[in-house]
């Protein structure tokens, strides 16, 4: 479960881990840390006592079934939702993650050049030939100026996924990004984030799709049935 | 920040056009409700001109807060909101400048529809421009408080009615001093007493519920 490399502080348990272990952590900064997250919903616990880290390079991909709580664990993780008990840090506060959720933040009555430009004002501001050249790098090319509407819902999550081809944060946390998405962007979407990883990147996700790129350093973190 | 303040208003300008039906509804229901108090209460002069400020601004105030139910709706179950929560500018400023877009596009569209409105119920034009000064000081209050309410209940199914119940005892002074200006301006009173009321009201407002409302927006993401 621990991972011992010296620089390095892939871990996650589900159980109260041995605390010496954290000193480790010090070292190498991690861009997101989790001691002790209990997820209550609707009075049922979902998941108590889960430490995780993730640092440069790594990527955590959150399993488990429907209703196991991998949406509110990286709800929680990106700082949108109070955990019952238990503290997350992330490097550099809001502004040092990317958070891509199933609702992406497109307007359908946007263009996806304006949709990603404003995305891109709230976080980092791009001009609008970068915005151009993420559009082109998802296969939106052509459809720049065209209502989001009009696109389909994979056409819509490739212009939530543009955001992924900017200026962007190091630590990228996305809910179900595949949703929606033909086999061709999958696969140039999975090279991305390995990429991405191999940059000093890390990666948060969820998915019930089993990856078939993933770089050096990844994890799976099994969350449990509901009970 | 000021940059993102004004792509925001860009943006929700550019909202609103597409999308006309969304600006005309107030306005409308604006219309409609002062065109009935004539049938209903009789065309005398005398009454409907003594009645009118009174009228004017219950029928303005319930135009707001109609059109203020789905301020934040859209946005919320498209995931923007998620987007603004995590955004590197303060949230009460995008929160800002999010009820001045619809304050700049609806409210002020109600401020220019009202002396129209006013002279049908036979308010003498002398009047008017208290109307348009205690209009355009008391509009952007109820627009900031009404976006309190909204930002708490975004997160309900049927949010529209707690709307009401939170928002309207809110409302109490604006409608008294803005009706109170008119009413003193109509039987030839000084009226800067009020009007200054109002001014201050919206000063305190555009200082202190940019807070609340980001304030009612984490609570209702985080949900």
């Amino acid at each position: 479960m621990y991972n011992p490399a010296p620089s390095e502080c892939a871990h996650l348990s589900c159980r109260p881990s041995s605390r010496a272990n954290s000193g480790n952590h010090v070292v190498s900064s991690p861009f997101l840390e989790a001691v002790a997250v209990t997820c209550e919903r609707d009075g049922r616990v979902l998941f108590e006592d889960l430490n995780l880290c993730v640092g440069a390079g790594e990527m955590l991909q959150v399993t488990g079934p429907n209703g196991s709580g991998k949406t509110s664990l990286l709800r929680i993780l990106a700082g949108l939702m109070p955990a019952a008990s238990g503290e997350v840090r992330v490097r550099g506060g809001a502004e040092g993650l990317l958070w891509i959720g199933h609702a992406a933040g497109i307007k359908a009555l946007l263009t996806p050049e304006e949709n990603l430009a404003w995305l891109c004002a709230l976080h980092r501001p791009a001009d609008r030939d970068s915005v151009w050249r993420a559009l082109a790098a998802v296969g939106l090319r052509g459809y720049e100026d065209v209502p989001c509407h009009t696109l389909s819902a994979g056409q819509q999550r490739r212009v939530a996924l543009a955001r992924l081809y900017l200026d962007a944060p190091a630590l990228w946390i996305l809910d179900e990004p595949f949703t929606a998405l033909d086999r061709q962007a999958v696969d140039g979407l999975e090279a991305h984030l390995a990429e991405h990883c191999r940059q000093s990147g890390a990666v948060v996700l969820t998915t019930h799709h089993a990856l078939t790129v993933t770089p050096e350093r990844y994890q799976d973190l099994p969350l449990g049935t509901p009970t | 920040m000021g940059r993102v303040f004004v792509s925001l208003i860009v943006r929700e300008a550019r909202l609103l056009c597409r999308r006309p039906a969304e600006l005309a509804n107030p306005l409308v229901f604006f219309a409609i409700v002062i065109a009935l108090f004539p049938l209903a209460i009789g065309p005398q002069t005398s009454l409907l001109q003594s009645l009118s400020p009174g009228l004017i601004w219950m029928a303005a105030l319930l135009a707001v807060l109609l059109s203020l139910d789905d301020l934040f709706r859209s946005d919320f179950e498209d995931g923007s909101l998620e987007q603004w929560v995590l955004s590197c500018h303060p949230l009460s400023v995008l929160a800002l400048a999010k009820v001045a877009a619809h304050w700049l596009f609806s409210g002020l569209a109600l401020v220019v529809i009202a002396p129209v409105l006013a002279l049908m119920l036979g308010l003498p034009g002398r009047c008017l421009p208290v109307l348009l000064g205690s209009l355009l000081l008391g509009t952007p209050v109820l627009s900031l408080l009404g976006a309190v309410g909204a930002a708490l209940t975004v997160g309900l199914k049927r949010g529209g009615v707690l709307l009401a119940l939170l928002i309207l005892p809110l409302y109490i002074p604006v409608l008294i001093l803005g009706s109170g200006a008119l009413q003193a301006n109509l039987q030839g009173l000084p009226v800067a007493g009020h009007l200054l009321w109002l001014a201050s009201l919206a000063v305190l407002a555009v200082t202190l519920t940019p807070f609340a409302i980001a304030a009612g927006l984490r609570i209702s993401v985080g949900e």
